[in-house]
């Protein structure tokens, strides 16, 4: 895998209507199948970030750059195609769809993104979902039971099953085992870990658990990247 | 597009306790409004069909609406008579085919007891212009003897042979009767679906035989003539209450009109069935309209309901609007998404009462018929009914851009991390 960047910011800045900074970033990259964990406490402006990279917010000034695509000159609706083809998310908690099965949760970015589609060549997106739920050691007979019928804990991997399909290069990960306990927090990061390097996906995960941070090849802190939260007051 | 229907149609399945509220209340404003609109058209419908055969209704001068509506379908006040040897000569007339005499006045446990002749059997048309047909018995011949309207044997029980004494007037009060000069059943007619089911027929020569001891809405005092006696007296009508005329050609029913308005033995006036009909929609149109309004009002009511519902929903589904935007979903994704699914409950709702429509109508229609003579049709929606249904349907698919735009502009705050 080359060394190509799949996220770069540059002096990028963001702000709420009517307040003040909340982003401002000189600097950051995140390379191809690269894993880095983000320390980010709450009021650091992670939410804010994530938004921006996922292409749901648009930067004040600055480039955010996402596989070479300039995000600020895309239309919202090529910035949500970006983010549908190229971008996994996994949430704290509540991730799926309570009315939709397993199965269905891991198949939706397929539904959104033919992109991901194109990307599972021979295997049918059913036969994909139905690969990464066994990889990710979620019981056959789960597959079809409603999301909300899951613990949290298989309701994670089930999320992180749909953050991969279709292989996106990039999966930003967003507290996802803070509803877990000790040993499980563990065995899901070695899980998503294993994942991504078969898929050859970029894993940006955010946290505010340091000691986390071991299982990444680089850490950094959101409070250092991003000036804004280091000049407040 | 196909993803996000059957995406709305889970999600609404998820929720169906809630929903399925919303969709029995538009289900009941769709019901009452078509039901409003069936009514309206199947009593218009019902009253064409009495009459359709008659060119001309003729009586003595007065209000048209009154003469058509006492003479045809035995409502409202009485009119004034008309000289029988008038009728007699409108019978003769050149441009006359047939006239059936009509004497009203007398009835039968509240139905009407109508004197005419054979040429009643013979001429009279109703619906698609059918005769009139006597399932059991023989016409009326002798003088104490009637031919009972389906609906009158069935709903009394009476067969053929039976005895029935009619009371002087009209109305379900205590009134005096006949009881001196019972009649005989000799004849039951087929259903119509007219006012004829509803009616009492009797010869005119009866009608004369059974006043022929009274005076002024009474029996007169110490006189009583015994029924054997009757054919003793001249039992010819004096007056009648109307006649009904059928032409040799429809062409001449306005010179027969005019011919009829300027008559010189009397003041007679003849009616064109259609054009009187047509006044008594055009009296009652504001009252329909009314009524239209008020069931448009209660749709109204239950797409603001499905609205409400909705939107209150909203709050607890961001979380479901950001992983759809996670997974790529757009805006305009989630606006169609929430659209669909008002639209998708607008039209349970419609065939749901479409549904219960067709039910009531066949559960009412005996009940209808039995007690206003109204056929009420159950079968496929008229194109009126259909345009009726278009518009609840259109503003439910407006409506149903409200929740829609606000979950758009939810999408757009919320964004991917909703703050729970």
């Amino acid at each position: 895998m080359s060394v190509n960047p799949v996220i770069v910011l540059a002096d990028l800045t963001y702000a709420w209507p009517g307040q003040a900074l909340c982003i401002d970033i000189p600097q950051f990259r995140l390379e191809a199948g690269e894993r880095v964990y983000l320390h980010g406490p709450s009021g650091s402006g992670k939410s804010t970030l994530l938004n921006l990279i996922g292409g749901v917010l648009v930067p004040r000034s600055g480039q955010a750059r996402v596989l070479g695509a300039e995000l600020g000159s895309l239309s919202s609706a090529a910035r949500d195609h970006l983010r549908a083809d190229h971008i996994g998310f996994i949430f704290q908690q509540f991730n799926l769809i309570p009315y939709l099965s397993a199965l269905d949760n891991v198949l939706l970015p397929c539904r959104f993104s033919a992109a991901r589609r194109r990307r599972l060549a021979r295997e049918s997106p059913r036969a994909a979902a139905q690969r990464l739920l066994q990889h990710l050691d979620l019981a056959p007979q789960l597959w079809q039971a409603d999301a909300s019928t899951l613990s949290v804990g298989q309701q994670q991997r089930v999320a992180a099953a749909r953050a991969l399909i279709g292989r996106p290069e990039i999966v930003v990960a967003d507290e996802p085992t803070s509803a877990l306990d000790e040993d499980r927090q563990t065995a899901f990061l070695e899980l998503l870990r294993r994942e991504c390097d078969a898929a050859g996906t970029a894993l940006l995960f955010v946290s505010h658990d340091r000691r986390l941070a071991t299982h990444f090849e680089r850490e950094l802190a959101l409070t250092d990247i991003n000036r804004a939260t280091r000049l407040a007051p | 597009m196909k993803y996000l229907i059957a995406l709305a149609a889970r999600s609404a399945w998820n929720r169906r306790a809630t929903l399925s509220l919303v969709v029995f209340s538009i289900a009941l404003s769709v019901t009452l409004l078509l039901g409003v609109e069936r009514l309206r058209n199947d009593v218009r419908e019902s009253f064409a069909q009495s009459v359709s055969g008659t060119d001309l209704v003729v009586g003595a001068r007065g209000s048209p609406l009154q003469l058509l509506l006492y003479t045809v379908f035995h409502m409202g006040e009485a009119s004034n008579n008309m000289d029988w040897s008038s009728a007699l000569k409108l019978a003769s007339h050149p441009l006359v085919e047939w006239m059936i005499p009509l004497s009203l006045g007398d009835s039968h446990h509240g139905y009407p007891v109508l004197a005419t002749d054979q040429r009643y059997f013979e001429h009279f048309l109703y619906g698609e212009r059918q005769p009139l047909r006597i399932v059991q018995g023989r016409r009326f011949q002798g003088i104490f003897e009637a031919v009972l309207g389906g609906e009158v044997a069935e709903n009394l029980g009476y067969k053929l042979g039976d005895h029935l004494i009619l009371s002087h007037g009209t109305g379900e009060m205590k009134l005096a009767e006949h009881a001196d000069k019972p009649f005989t059943v000799v004849g039951i007619l087929a259903r119509t679906g007219t006012p004829v089911d509803r009616t009492v027929h009797i010869g005119l020569a009866a009608m004369e035989a059974i006043h022929l001891d009274w005076q002024g809405g009474a029996p007169i005092p110490g006189m009583s003539i015994p029924e054997q006696y009757v054919t003793r007296f001249d039992l010819t009508p004096k007056t009648i209450t109307g006649v009904l005329l059928g032409l040799k050609s429809r062409a001449a029913v306005f010179r027969m009109q005019r011919t009829i308005n300027e008559f010189h033995d009397e003041p007679l006036m003849a009616v064109l069935p259609g054009v009187a009909l047509a006044q008594l929609w055009e009296l009652l149109r504001v009252g329909e309209q009314a009524l239209l309004a008020v069931s448009a009002l209660v749709v109204v009511v239950g797409l603001a309901g499905l609205v409400a519902v909705v939107l209150a929903g909203l709050n607890e589904r961001k979380r479901e609007l950001a992983i759809l935007r996670s997974v790529g979903a757009g805006p305009r994704h989630v606006l169609a998404l929430l659209t669909l699914e008002g639209l998708a409950l607008t039209l349970s709702g419609a065939v749901l009462g479409i549904a219960l429509l067709t039910v009531l109508s066949l559960g009412l229609a005996p009940w209808l018929e039995g007690h206003y003579g109204l056929t009420l049709h159950a079968g496929a929606l008229t194109p009126e009914e259909w345009q009726l249904l278009a518009w609840v349907i259109g503003v439910g698919c407006l409506a149903s851009l409200l929740p829609g735009l606000r979950a758009y502009r939810l999408s757009l705050s919320v964004g991917l991390t909703p703050r729970v």
